[in-house]
């Protein structure tokens, strides 16, 4: 296990946003974090690398063996970027306007290496080509705004690489790219995961960047675990009503041939807030399968992940409502 | 870029021409008649109509504006016969008070206003960005209250009052300063700047005040910037985040209100030259306005204009090095 994560809580002064997750990565498989906006996806990936400031982190997040929760800020720094990495959503504005991208590349690879400036140069080229940008020496030059969407997110993603980090933790790397140029992404993330054995943890609201790259998924609700399974499982039998809702309301070819007319499912009401989450189960107020048999546990007790399912103990559900031999209670 | 700065400067030789011209057009336009004030309290109407003459004042505007301009550029001839002025180039015209050419008195002048604008500019950038600086990393804190409120009393303070009150205290009780007496810096360099100190600290603690607030906002809202998140996630220490990726970000509104504001103080602090009897270009501006001496209020004009012409023109370029964006448009 590169990186082992226990109970893990995140909490603001406003509010509590990440409540006690656990999830486990081994190097060379990708985990799949899927949730709405608020769900706490990205807070808990903030955690892990150290760069949440304001807030206050419990549980435990040991990475390669070595307790990060509590560790001092100097220590997680020499991690991050070294042998932990990350991407983000909006590769322009998460680029400095300012500064070349080769010397953006150069950067943490001097810093971490502590290698000339010549020799971070070279390794800046070598990675602008090793994620397709043609002619890399000549753009390293260039500075950010030269470079197309899709390039600036190559760019991002050989800045994260230089180091050979162990884990990569891509934050919606997909969200603001054109649909033809998500496909590339993610294609050289994929590749690049198998060519190093790098452990990725895939953050997306859009299932169908979880179907092509993940091993393994958590779908995250609230700021807790709703459903941490194999892929294949949470495509094939999804057991928490919330999975079922999300899969329910992806876009199909097939749509308009369906029996209700053709309209997309969607999940009823908003995600919870951070200020006063729902009592109990956090879904149940949205919940179909409360609403046509509610049962009072959903409301006064935070069900637990719990094997369910044909994957036994690999695949875990929060739910009151689930039969734990794999039927409907 | 020279390409760009060539161009920047044709524009700012028609930016000249055309200040030239609304201020003549003021002065024709003003009931005031110089004939009159030059030749003085005791002279008949005869009198007054010959010194018109003599001064070109009978002849159409467009005349003598057309005479005003090819002096500065070739020098011209003013009056006709006995009487009759030699002005060689750059000829600003004599003034109505003392008979003496505007180019000589502002010449004579502008050092003095170049001291006081640019040692009070070191302090207050200096200040500024420290307090501003300062205040934006430990927002929120008392520090950065004490410091915010600190500033909004030096920035609500009248400058004649502030010069009032150091006077009093540094000059006269404390006896720490001399009562300042301009001396040229070729002289005496440490006189000079002895001399200088207290106007120079008048100046700064209004424009530092400004200078902080602006510097804690632009530095707040770079801070929070996504490229800042991705320099930390590099794994960079805070004090390089700070500079490198924050602070040179954070300077560019900074650049642009500094060469303004330089700009402005080249051509003379009125009052603050006034309150310590500065013999500079702002003491000029003031005694000519009051005696209605035209070709002096001319002349201050135009010296003003051409500096914070050349200050927006300094700040363009400027902002080219800063921000490659800005280079190619």
């Amino acid at each position: 296990m590169i990186l082992q994560v226990r109970d893990l809580r995140v909490s603001f002064p406003a509010g509590t946003a990440v409540d006690g997750i656990s999830f486990g990565l081994e190097r060379g498989r990708t985990l799949g974090v899927v949730g709405e906006s608020g769900s706490g996806k990205s807070v808990s990936s903030l955690a892990i690398m150290g760069l949440h400031r304001e807030a206050a982190v419990s549980g435990s997040i040991v990475f390669d063996g070595e307790e990060l929760v509590g560790a001092p800020a100097s220590r997680v720094r020499e991690l991050r970027g070294r042998r932990m990495a990350m991407i983000f959503q909006d590769p322009l504005s998460s680029l400095h306007p300012f500064y070349t991208v080769g010397e953006q590349i150069a950067e943490a690879y001097r810093l971490h290496l502590r290698t000339s400036r010549r020799v971070a140069r070279e390794r800046a080229v070598e990675m602008l080509a090793e994620v397709g940008i043609p002619e890399p020496r000549r753009r390293a030059d260039e500075y950010p705004h030269h470079f197309s969407g899709g390039m600036r997110q190559r760019v991002m993603i050989a800045m994260a690489l230089s180091c050979e980090p162990d884990l990569l933790i891509a934050d919606e790397p997909t969200t603001a790219l054109d649909v033809t140029v998500q496909a590339q992404i993610l294609e050289l993330i994929r590749k690049i995961q198998e060519d190093r054995a790098v452990a990725v943890m895939m953050i997306t609201h859009d299932l169908g960047v979880v179907a092509r790259v993940a091993d393994e998924v958590l779908v995250m609700y609230g700021g807790r675990t709703a459903e941490h399974a194999p892929a294949r499982e949470i495509f094939r039998s999804p057991r928490h009503p919330y999975t079922r809702g999300l899969l329910a309301s992806v876009l199909r070819l097939t749509a308009g041939e369906e029996e209700d007319g053709g309209r997309l499912p969607a999940i009823p009401g908003n995600p919870p807030s951070l200020l006063a989450p729902p009592s109990g189960c956090r879904f149940h107020p949205r919940c179909a399968r409360y609403a046509a048999a509610p049962d009072d546990a959903c409301v006064t007790e935070a069900p637990e992940p719990r094997p369910a399912g044909p994957g036994g103990a690999t695949h875990r559900t929060a739910c009151h409502l689930i039969d734990i031999s794999g039927g409907r209670r | 870029m020279t390409l760009y700065a060539l161009r920047r400067l044709a524009a700012v030789a028609g930016v000249l021409l055309v200040i030239c011209a609304v201020t003549f057009a003021i002065f024709y336009l003003l009931p005031s008649d110089p004939a009159a004030h030059a030749c003085g309290k005791t002279c008949t109407p005869e009198q007054v109509t010959l010194v018109r003459e003599q001064m070109g004042l009978d002849r159409p505007v467009h005349e003598q504006f057309g005479g005003y301009v090819a002096g500065i550029f070739a020098g011209r001839t003013l009056g006709t016969g006995p009487a009759a002025l030699e002005c060689s180039v750059p000829c600003f015209g004599y003034s109505y008070q003392n008979a003496l050419p505007v180019w000589d008195l502002l010449t004579d002048r502008l050092p003095v206003s170049v001291s006081l604008a640019v040692g009070s500019a070191v302090l207050w950038l200096a200040g500024g960005l420290a307090v501003g600086l300062v205040a934006a990393l430990r927002r929120g804190t008392v520090l950065d209250r004490s410091l915010m409120a600190a500033t909004l009393a030096s920035a609500s303070v009248p400058v004649y009052f502030t010069a009032m009150m150091l006077l009093l205290v540094l000059v006269q009780q404390l006896e720490w300063l001399p009562y300042p007496d301009y001396r040229p810096i070729t002289e005496d360099p440490a006189a000079w700047a002895g001399n200088l100190l207290l106007p120079w600290m008048t100046l700064a603690s209004l424009y530092a005040a400004m200078y902080a607030r602006l510097t804690r906002a632009s530095m707040i809202e770079t801070m929070a910037e996504p490229y800042i998140r991705t320099a930390r996630a590099k794994g960079l220490h805070e004090r390089t985040v700070v500079t490198k990726h924050g602070l040179r970000s954070a300077l560019t509104p900074i650049v642009t209100i500094f060469g303004m504001d330089l700009g402005g103080l080249l051509a003379g602090a009125v009052i603050t030259e006034h309150v310590f009897g500065l013999p500079g270009v702002g003491q000029l501006t003031y005694d000519a306005i009051f005696k209605a001496d035209q070709p002096v209020v001319l002349g201050v004009t135009l010296l003003a204009a051409f500096f914070i012409t050349l200050a927006n023109l300094g700040v363009d370029l400027v902002y080219a090095l800063i921000d490659p964006r800005v280079r190619y448009a």
